[in-house]
């Protein structure tokens, strides 16, 4: 196997960087938490294109910055291999088959089977198990993110707040961002 | 119009989905259900389970399928166009500038206050769409039981979904 070991100091070609991404974004279900583990898997273990280091380092990165992090992820990687241009076509590889399978739903099987009594029972389950979904991403992002009384109280101020007026939730994230920006520098809460 | 709209929307929700695809709840329903009437809160949780349901991350496959409603196939394509705008701007044209700013204290401060907004509103978006979903005592129920089984066992979203889809199901009142 002597050509594996010079494949790391060779360019990655495009292609390789699409279908990689492409597989990635079509055999992944359930978003950003179920797919960083399938781009690692790939990225890291199997084409080796990186070390299990700068993967973590590249998690940082994703997670810091607004967008959905699998999307974040694969430009990541992507401009690491080739520029520009491996970024641009890790995207496309990513979103790729969530469009093609999305239209498919949505022009096809949704308006078909919409008003089938047996569809109808699915999703008079399905929107209590979303909102149940939903429910928990704010308690598990709770418990894990809220450290200190100043958070705490920052959360239940602006969840007031939220409740009792129709703020936009723009306006409410850059208010709560402006008020860290005060009370963590000042009382350091 | 309505192509530029779609995807000035969902520009601006990529923009402001920080952390994850749950952060892209409050802001979808503020501008598809309350701002625009384009959706019902009812259609809104049925597109949220598809995307969760089907490949791909959950953003994208949310744009797609609202700007497909919306619009036809030119629709879904602004759509998700306009939600990986922000990711591919800011990684591919402002990247070090960026990651500068982003490691300076006042922004990591900023940061800091920016979670607690975040908490507040996807605990919000639950608050406003589990009264269009929390319909009669099943759905109560059904509900209660996942948010249970995802607090104690952390148990993957995906089985959640088939779970709350077979209890559908089973306890619709048909």
């Amino acid at each position: 196997m002597q050509p594996e070991e010079t494949a790391q100091v060779q360019q990655v070609s495009l292609l390789t960087i699409f279908l990689v991404f492409l597989k990635v974004g079509a055999f992944t279900i359930g978003g950003g938490y179920a797919m960083l583990p399938v781009i690692q898997r790939e990225v890291v273990h199997r084409k080796k294109w990186l070390d299990q280091s700068v993967f973590l380092d590249s998690l940082i990165v994703t997670q810091s910055i607004p967008g959905p992090l699998a999307l974040n992820n694969a430009i990541i990687i992507g401009q690491r291999l080739r520029g520009f241009s491996g970024g641009l076509i890790a995207a496309l590889g990513v979103i790729t088959p969530p469009i093609l399978v999305i239209l498919a739903v949505a022009s096809f099987l949704f308006p078909y089977f919409r008003h089938n009594i047996y569809v109808q029972a699915v999703f008079y389950g399905l929107r209590p198990a979303v909102v149940a979904l939903i429910t928990a991403a704010a308690l598990n992002l709770a418990r894990e993110l809220l450290r200190g009384w100043g958070s705490a109280i920052l959360t239940a101020v602006l969840l007031a707040a939220s409740l009792l007026f129709e703020i936009h939730p723009i306006a409410i994230m850059l208010g709560g961002g402006l008020i860290g920006l005060v009370i963590f520098w000042k009382w350091k809460v | 119009m309505l192509l530029l709209s779609l995807y000035w929307t969902f520009t601006k929700i990529g923009l402001f989905t920080i952390g994850g695809g749950y952060a892209m709840i409050p802001l979808m329903e503020a501008e598809m259900i309350n701002r625009s009437g384009w959706l019902t809160a009812a259609e809104f949780l049925d597109i949220v389970a598809v995307a969760e349901m089907t490949p791909g991350p959950v953003a994208v496959n949310a744009a797609t399928f609202i700007g497909y409603r919306l619009a036809g196939v030119p629709g879904s394509l602004l759509a998700t166009l306009g939600v990986i705008t922000p990711s591919l701007v800011i990684l591919l044209l402002l990247g070090r500038f960026l990651m500068g700013v982003i490691q300076n204290p006042r922004s990591e401060r900023f940061f800091k206050g920016l979670r607690p907004a975040l908490i507040a509103l996807i605990l919000t978006a639950a608050f406003s769409l589990g009264q269009e979903a929390l319909v009669d005592l099943a759905t109560i129920l059904i509900f209660a039981g996942l948010l249970l089984l995802s607090l104690v066992r952390r148990v993957n979203p995906l089985y959640l979904i088939g779970l709350g889809a077979l209890l559908g199901l089973i306890l619709y009142p048909y």
